[in-house]
């Protein structure tokens, strides 16, 4: 096993952790700042990739095929935001689950009815296919390493935008009190249609970004809501920087541990079923990794609150 | 306003009538369905013990029912194709006889609950509900890679197991079967319901500091709550199992342990026949809509909508005009 291969896995998983990141920071907003579980966080994923696919069809362009992706995921998202969850808010979990699981069934085969059961595709623009050189001759894909920025970018600007901004600061007191920021005259509906649809939108492009490498199908946003919900448990539901370290955490897992599981079970097993018991393991590592963190700390790394 | 009591005898009558009328107009797939509708109907009696007594929300029931899923499967496939069944270095015959296939699975499915139940409950909550939703997952990709029984594409029993003095390849005879089991499970229900157990656990859901206070331990009565509930719905998985003849990871899938609780809360939470009445209407559902339309989870999807933002007590909420226990 060359120091190159685990250079270039570090990278893949850490793509895939920035990727889960966009998706588990929008379900940790949305849990901090008005208490909802929402499953359909999902679909909105599978909104943004089908969104670009089709304008990326229409057009050919790959930069207005993100841009609807932003904007259908975000108007998506505000218009369930007005419809439907706003009634769950202050509900009890088990609602909030049911609503957004009824959500999942009339987004999924709303999509299909739309747009058939057969995949679609989007492919990666040619200005970033192909492969570039790191220092250290390693070659991997400028597409893979450009999703990694884009995702640390969106982080620093999630950061700066809750951190440094007027809506930053209202976001953050709603969480805290609702009743008192209300009070000082802020319209709370308004704020919490707007983080909706910020998480809504961060969704929608993690979708469009990641079908470019995988197709764009039907389904395709609930695994990987399953993951965003492990990364978030991990990370302390309502923390965003426990989002961002608890998505790199089940990023690099999962792709190293489909990697190197095996490998080290074949130091003291033999080879046929070393690759079946590390394979088998490796595809539930994350898990095992999120029952050991509950376990550990039953709030998660960074949670305040059950 | 119906009073439940009615409702529930006519759901009772209706479940034994719709069979009988089958066999007279000879429509044996009717049978079939309403056969789906009962074994169901006992894994969402089984859910309903954790989380409408309880009050545990998990989405990870489908352990149970895959586990008893792959009791079924694993036991037959060892008699099908006479190879024995190593395990810790004992080596075991399979077998096509249903009562032993339902010990299996009922014992298995509840050591796994007491488990699964032992780490899960430390947490509450939303990552109560993460948590089980995890050890979903882990089983359902474990199923997936483990290629001894199938993997991906499952694992299918050529004949149905049987039962003593019965033909089980007989519709209405397996369905007998079913049904019986589900008055079994209805009774226990009740009993369990009523019993001192029932009451405190109640108590546990609502206010686990009294609870405590009168020296009751709330972790131990949800804990054995959720044995119980992940034991029957086990017991729902082999006979799921058996009436397909075949058993796949999708058993394992969150989707079901999704549609499970959808189960409940279409029929009302808490009710004793609530799941019973959502099994019904579900499979109804499932095949009127099904022919009508390819598309017919989104109409399921407006159902469940406008049951849980309307009509919280569910069908037999709206029937006796109460919105009743909730979680």
């Amino acid at each position: 096993m060359s120091t190159l291969l685990i250079i270039e896995q570090v990278l893949n998983g850490l793509q895939f952790g920035v990727m889960l990141f966009l998706m588990a920071a929008g379900l940790t907003l949305i849990f901090g700042v008005m208490g909802l579980i929402n499953l359909a966080h999902g679909s909105l994923y599978m909104i943004g990739a089908f969104a670009a696919a089709a304008v990326a069809g229409a057009t050919g362009s790959f930069v207005l095929a993100l841009g609807a992706a932003l904007a259908v995921a975000a108007i998506a998202g505000a218009l369930i935001e007005m419809t439907v969850i706003r009634r769950l808010y202050g509900k009890a979990h088990l609602d909030q689950v049911l609503a957004t699981f009824a959500l999942i069934l009339i987004f999924s085969e709303g999509t299909r009815w739309l747009f058939g059961s057969f995949p679609l595709f989007l492919d990666i623009p040619d200005y970033l296919s192909g492969p570039v050189t790191l220092p250290g001759a390693i070659q991997y894909p400028l597409y893979r390493l450009t999703l990694i920025a884009v995702g640390l970018l969106v982080g620093l600007g999630l950061w700066a935008l809750i951190e440094r901004t007027r809506i930053g600061i209202q976001i953050r007191a709603g969480e805290n009190d609702r009743e008192m920021i209300a009070a000082l005259g802020v319209d709370i509906r308004l704020l919490y249609t707007l983080v909706f649809a910020i998480g809504a939108a961060l969704a929608g492009l993690a979708g469009a970004l990641v079908g470019a490498i995988q197709s764009v199908q039907v389904g395709m946003g609930e695994p990987v809501l399953i993951l965003a919900f492990v990364v978030i448990v991990i990370g302390g539901i309502g923390s965003i920087k426990g989002a961002f370290i608890g998505a790199l955490l089940v990023g690099l897992t999962d792709t190293l541990g489909g990697i190197f599981l095996p490998e080290l079970f074949k130091l003291f097993m033999e080879p046929g079923a070393a690759t079946q018991t590390g394979s088998a393991l490796a595809s539930m590592a994350i898990y095992i990794l999120m029952s050991l963190v509950l376990i550990w700390r039953p709030t998660g790394l960074f949670g305040a609150r059950a | 306003m119906i009073p439940e009591r009615l409702v529930n005898w006519i759901v009772f009558a209706g479940l034994l009538a719709v069979p009988l009328w089958a066999i007279v107009v000879d429509e044996p797939f009717t049978i079939t369905l309403v056969t789906r509708a009962v074994i169901l109907a006992i894994a969402a009696v089984g859910l309903n013990i954790a989380l409408g007594i309880g009050g545990l929300v998990s989405l990870g029931h489908a352990v149970f029912f895959g586990l008893g899923g792959y009791a079924m499967g694993i036991l037959a496939y060892h008699a099908q194709t006479y190879t024995s069944l190593d395990l810790f270095g004992l080596s075991l015959a399979g077998t096509k006889s249903m009562p032993i296939i339902w010990l299996v699975a009922v014992v298995m499915s509840a050591l796994a609950a007491w488990i699964i139940g032992l780490l899960s409950l430390r947490t509450s909550g939303v990552y109560f509900i993460m948590i089980t939703l995890a050890f979903g997952q882990m089983f359902y990709y474990f199923a997936i890679s483990w290629s001894t029984y199938g993997g991906e594409d499952g694992l299918s029993i050529y004949v149905r197991n049987g039962f003593p003095g019965l033909n089980t390849l007989v519709p209405i005879q397996f369905f007998g079967l079913c049904f019986a089991l589900l008055c079994i499970v209805l009774f226990l229900n009740a009993r369990l319901q009523n019993a001192p157990f029932g009451l405190a656990l109640n108590a546990a859901r609502q206010v686990p500091t009294r609870v405590e206070t009168v020296g009751l331990n709330p972790m131990r009565l949800k804990l054995v709550a959720f044995v119980i509930s992940g034991a029957i719905t086990g017991l729902a998985g082999a006979l799921f199992a058996d009436l397909n003849r075949f058993v796949s990871p999708t058993m394992f899938s969150w989707q079901l342990s999704g549609e499970l609780i959808v189960l409940i809360i279409i029929g009302g939470v808490g009710r004793l026949y609530g799941p019973v009445v959502g099994a019904c209407l579900f499979v109804a559902l499932e095949h009127w809509l099904g022919a009508l339309t390819e598309f017919w989870h989104v109409y399921l999807g407006l159902i469940l909508l406008a049951i849980v933002l309307f009509a919280r007590g569910g069908i037999i909420g709206l029937l006796t005009g109460k919105e009743g226990a909730h979680v």
